[in-house]
């Protein structure tokens, strides 16, 4: 062992088995001794006026330079003030206030903290940390109190008060819960889920405009942005556009690959509900020569010559088409209400 | 007037006045739709994307350098799609923006250093608007940012920001495509790409987008470009994930370096 590399003899020099405690993991027979505390190293502001001079003007130029800042936030809040009608002004007015409040309080965090690093005494004191183990005389109290509780309130004895309190705390959140009940006032709110504005004959109008299309204006390679007819003055208009919004996009009729999407469309003008599938973002980044159908929140992809099938991404299932046609005038209208839910999965939906 | 009358006399029987009334009458509606057509060539002059000259030019400019993708009659080949009918305004967008001609293939032609100038940019445009109707080069009355920017706005959020970003900042698509940034586009630009759908962009058609609606939608454009974000630096208006990177690398770093020098010991 004297020859060994390392430098380490073990202490007792009888044996290499190891020591075993209660607590400790492992003792080792050479286990490296408690180093204590680092040497103290004297400061160089502990050692030379002329350090501990610039330290202190230092720690005093911090201070100033909060003053300064202070001073040049309430200049700035009078020399740069808002002007609603120009946004540079809000720009210029908020940038030189924060400026000079964060030099404010910078200034005095940096200052403070500097005196204390540079000219408070800065020797090192060790604090032992006592075991959290009360003493065997202060558990016996404690437990000697509780069992005097007990039995001064008769927690235990009397079975009647204790059982009802159990029963008395457990129901008092009930009447929260049933409060969501109000969180709608339909009588069946899964059935707004499952309908949307769209209708038999109601033409499809451009959001936001709400101008009627006619089927000729659409032509291959453009996309339409589409709500139902008198959603703009619909009450709800949000919730109902949330649900209502569809994409219209005219494909060569050669390039669709679905009988269904073929029939539901009109002459390759093709309807499909913009809500995504997955978690209900718009689903608008249409892309008109690989005919991919992108949604921006978690790149689900549909592609819109195959029924928007889904392609890429979390979405499972294919985004609603809308039936269309065209009324006596030529505009496009709905032949009836989307024939699936739109959106997002719910409880109470069926699966397909 | 006894010549006139012995020739109207002695012409009356002759076997050759048919024929030469019959062709006095083509001679004359010919040379006369002649001088007309010429009347409408000089008024065409005023337009450089109709002059003979340019189409001309355009040609040989065109087989020098996009023939070989797009063909010798510009009607595509398996590298590239028919220019047939994509009109002088696509011509000018994707010559003018440096996109084409391109210098590689891959999932999207990017935008570089143009690599003709205005005149060429002209002559090819002229060449393909020749070849067959389609989409002309707006007027700068049309592109002019002189519209409504709030109805734009609107306008824009509906149709292009789910792409281009609500601040035209650009955004990605499927399959390493991406919508370009819109923040140095210039409105010329911007009402060529409506009406043509570069590359995978959808066309804007004016019964989509009115004109006006378009002019709405490049003053709103226009007034981003010109007004810098009232809240400060905006990161290149990317949104979520470049602010969050930015509080993580650099305020996070901040915060741990202060932590380090507050734990450090003074010398």
């Amino acid at each position: 062992m004297s020859d060994n590399s390392n430098g380490l003899v073990p202490s007792s020099g009888e044996s290499d088995e190891y020591a075993y405690s209660a607590g400790a993991g492992l003792v080792l027979s050479d286990a490296i001794a408690d180093p204590g505390i680092e040497p103290h190293r004297v400061r160089m502001t502990d050692k030379s006026v002329k350090h501990e001079k610039a330290a202190e003007r230092q720690v005093s130029a911090m201070f100033v330079i909060s003053i300064l800042g202070s001073i040049f936030a309430i200049f700035a809040y009078f020399f740069w003030p808002l002007d609603e009608a120009n946004l540079d002004a809000v720009r210029i007015n908020t940038m030189f206030l924060g400026l000079g409040i964060t030099l404010g309080l910078f200034g005095i965090g940096f200052g403070a903290v500097h005196w204390a690093k540079t000219l408070m005494p800065d020797a090192e004191v060790s604090e032992e940390r006592h075991q959290t183990r009360g003493t065997e005389e202060n558990r016996a109290r404690a437990v000697e109190i509780i069992k005097l509780a007990d039995s001064e309130s008769g927690f235990s004895r009397r079975k009647l008060i204790r059982r009802t309190m159990y029963g008395a705390l457990a129901l008092f959140p009930l009447p929260a819960i049933v409060f969501f009940k109000d969180m709608t006032t339909e009588a069946n709110p899964v059935e707004k889920l499952r309908h949307t504005m769209w209708q038999a004959n109601k033409r499809l109008v451009q959001d936001p405009s709400g101008v009627p299309i006619k089927a000729a204006e659409v032509t291959v390679g453009s996309a339409f942005h589409v709500i139902p007819e008198g959603l703009i003055e619909a009450d709800h208009m949000l919730g109902e556009k949330s649900k209502a919004a569809v994409l219209l996009v005219r494909l060569d009729p050669q390039d669709i690959h679905s009988a269904k999407e073929a029939d539901w469309g009109y002459e390759g003008i093709v309807a499909y509900s913009k809500i995504c599938t997955h978690v209900g973002c718009p689903v608008a980044l249409y892309e008109q020569h690989t005919h991919h159908l992108l949604c921006p929140c978690h790149q689900s992809t549909f592609d819109i010559t195959n029924d928007c099938a889904v392609v890429f991404g979390p979405a499972t299932r294919a985004l609603p088409q809308l039936k269309i046609g065209i009324d006596a005038e030529g505009y496009l209208i709905a032949k009836g209400d989307f024939e699936e839910p739109v959106g997002p999965s719910f409880w109470e939906r069926k699966a397909n | 007037m006894s010549f006139l009358k012995r020739k109207a006399n002695s012409a009356r029987r002759s076997p050759f006045a048919a024929a030469i009334v019959i062709a006095l009458g083509l001679l004359l509606s010919g040379g006369g739709y002649a001088v007309a057509s010429g009347a409408v060539t000089s008024a065409n002059a005023s337009d450089p994307y109709k002059s003979a000259a340019n189409i001309a030019a355009g040609k040989k400019l065109f087989l020098a350098n996009c023939a070989s993708c797009h063909g010798q009659n510009a009607g595509g080949t398996s590298a590239a799609p028919s220019l047939i009918g994509v009109g002088a305004a696509s011509v000018d967008f994707q010559v003018s923006s440096g996109r084409m001609p391109g210098q590689g293939s891959g999932p999207q032609m990017p935008s570089k250093t143009p690599q003709f100038d205005d005149q060429q940019v002209i002559e090819l445009a002229a060449y393909v608007a020749s070849l067959a109707p389609g989409p002309e080069v707006p007027s700068d009355a049309a592109v002019m940012a002189n519209g409504n920017a709030e109805r734009g706005g609107s306008l824009f959020r509906t149709n292009c920001a789910m792409c281009h970003n609500a601040v035209g900042a650009g955004g990605a698509l499927t399959e390493g495509k991406y919508a370009p940034n819109l923040m140095d586009s210039e409105p010329r630009e911007i009402y060529e790409a409506m009406i043509t759908g570069p590359q995978n962009m959808p066309v804007f058609s004016d019964a989509n987008l009115t004109p006006t609606d378009k002019k709405d939608i490049i003053t709103y454009l226009t007034y981003v470009q010109d007004h810098k974000s009232p809240g400060g630096y905006e990161l290149a208006n990317l949104g979520p994930v470049a602010e969050g990177l930015f509080a993580w690398i650099f305020l996070l770093g901040l915060i741990i370096g202060i932590t380090i020098w507050l734990g450090a010991k003074s010398n």
